[in-house]
């Protein structure tokens, strides 16, 4: 008798996708009106919340629309039951196509405008009231049992050190390889971070196109690096990570792409937010900050987000779960309240990594369930997005 | 727990476990006996490399060797140069960014 699949309890949406989360979104169309939306998130803690950003205006062509394209995103994510628009009225980044992208996905709606509603105290007033309504249904709407080929996994590693490559990534590599046998999905991102291990990806390429893409996208981010004249020594490895014993961006990146699996295929390279459509492995365009990265890997459709550190990070997402992961016993203890799983045991030999990444598949499974992580429990709702250009 | 750890056998560099003293007889590295401190989670030379040749960890290169390394020694940013994104060998540093507000005219007093 083959064992059952493995199910979480999540949240099935009118558009055919699953979410593991049923927030109230908040989304402040620019800088300018982030303050209130905030404020009204806040009002319906921890089910209402926002994504304060310094986007929104002031810039041109291709950042414009990343914003754009992050904002709408999260608009339609699986994870968000709800949304309230708050705008300013007078900036780029058009209110009514986000509230559509909502409403695209059967999610209720409103679009609030601060110069139209009459100032910041009637727009806070009037948006908290519907926060309260909208909070209300979200709170009663029950969970269902789901299959993980449902999912969508982040994978990020930040302030890597030499566990990291050793226990932590390998270990969420084999969740990552199990949950795509499975039937579901991995994204990866920091492209600064294949650079080095690229070889390895590439070859994993269903279509020899993807792999060739895949070292474009490279290529171009290396020669960004490479036009400021300067040594990416500078920031990759960064100081702590060198610290911890990595010499080099090829040494670091052969250990972090670890976490994309050892066998998965590699199905699609995709820009930054961009819905990831295909099962196997997706490679997203995202610089390595970070923030940064998994904003736009949540953006992109993941679900949950496995994060694994040496030195200890406590970064979040306003609508994703985060689970912390380390192969460092030290950080383990000094940083117990910002980790969920400790794998420190894979490299005293007290633990195989098989074992290892069993323990998190299970956690990965009880998260997206509803058990909160500590970056939710500690208020860690991080939120930025990827920008290459001047502000106008 | 042992001192150090061999990921592939195509590797030139261990990666120690824990701080290993100089004079120390690895016994999990072939029994390579270390000539330098290696920090914790630092690398060990576990062959010669030569300079100019590649330090070959997880079975790939992770960079190449700036002088000879012999075996024992403590591997890192001392020793090991990266082979990518090193703009400043291949462009001109980029010229100064253009000021962001209207400055004052130099009065030439080099304040």
């Amino acid at each position: 008798m083959s064992a059952p699949r493995p199910a979480f309890q999540g949240y099935r949406r009118p558009d055919g996708r699953v979410g593991v989360r049923n927030h109230l979104l908040v989304v402040p169309t620019v800088i300018c009106s982030a303050v209130v939306a905030e404020r009204v998130a806040a009002s319906v803690a921890p089910i209402g919340v926002s994504l304060p950003h310094t986007a929104g205006c002031g810039q041109l062509g291709p950042d414009m629309q990343t914003t754009h394209d992050t904002l709408r995103a999260y608009c339609g994510h699986p994870n968000v039951g709800a949304v309230i628009v708050m705008a300013l009225g007078c900036e780029q980044v058009v209110a009514q196509q986000l509230a559509d992208e909502a409403r695209h996905a059967g999610k209720p709606v409103h679009v609030v405008a601060i110069q139209s509603e009459g100032g910041t105290i009637r727009t806070t007033e009037r948006a908290t009231a519907m926060a309260k309504e909208l909070a209300a249904a979200l709170e009663r709407a029950p969970r269902e049992a789901c299959d993980v080929s449902e999912l969508i996994l982040s994978v990020k590693c930040g302030g890597s050190d030499y566990t990291s490559g050793l226990a932590s990534n390998p270990a969420l590599g084999r969740v990552a390889d199990r949950l795509v046998a499975l039937g579901g999905a991995a994204v990866l991102g920091e492209i600064a971070e294949i650079m080095g291990a690229e070889h390895l990806l590439a070859a994993r390429a269903l279509k020899p196109e993807t792999g060739a893409r895949l070292l474009r996208v490279i290529n171009r981010v290396e020669s960004e690096a490479m036009s400021l004249g300067l040594d990416i020594r500078g920031t990759q490895p960064a100081p702590g990570n060198i610290r911890g014993g990595l010499t080099t961006i090829e040494e670091k990146s052969l250990g972090a792409t670890h976490k994309g699996g050892e066998r998965t295929p590699l199905t699609d390279v995709v820009g930054y937010s961009a819905r990831i459509t295909q099962k196997g492995l997706t490679v997203m365009d995202t610089p390595g900050l970070d923030v940064e990265a998994v904003t736009g890997m949540v953006g992109g459709g993941a679900q949950v987000v496995v994060f694994t550190t040496g030195l200890g990070t406590p970064t979040g997402n306003p609508i994703a779960p985060v689970i912390k992961i380390t192969g460092n016993a030290r950080t383990a203890a000094s940083m117990a309240d910002n980790i969920d799983l400790d794998v420190s045991g894979v490299l005293e030999h007290r633990e195989t990594l098989d074992a290892a990444a069993a323990r998190l598949f299970d956690e990965v499974v009880t998260v997206c369930s509803g058990r909160p992580t500590a970056t939710e429990r500690l208020g860690f709702r991080e939120f930025a997005i990827y920008r290459r250009n001047p502000t106008i | 727990m042992s001192a150090v750890i061999v990921i592939s056998p195509a590797d030139n560099v261990a990666t120690a476990l824990e701080a290993v003293e100089p004079g120390c007889v690895l016994a999990d590295a072939g029994g390579v006996i270390a000539c330098d401190a290696i920090p914790r989670g630092h690398k060990i030379a576990l062959r010669p490399i030569p300079a100019g040749t590649a330090v070959v960890k997880y079975g790939s290169s992770i960079g190449t060797a700036t002088v000879d390394i012999p075996p024992g020694a403590h591997v890192h940013t001392h020793n090991v140069a990266s082979a990518r994104g090193r703009g400043d060998l291949v462009a001109p540093p980029a010229p100064p960014a253009p000021p962001r507000l209207a400055e004052p005219p130099d009065n030439g007093s080099g304040a």
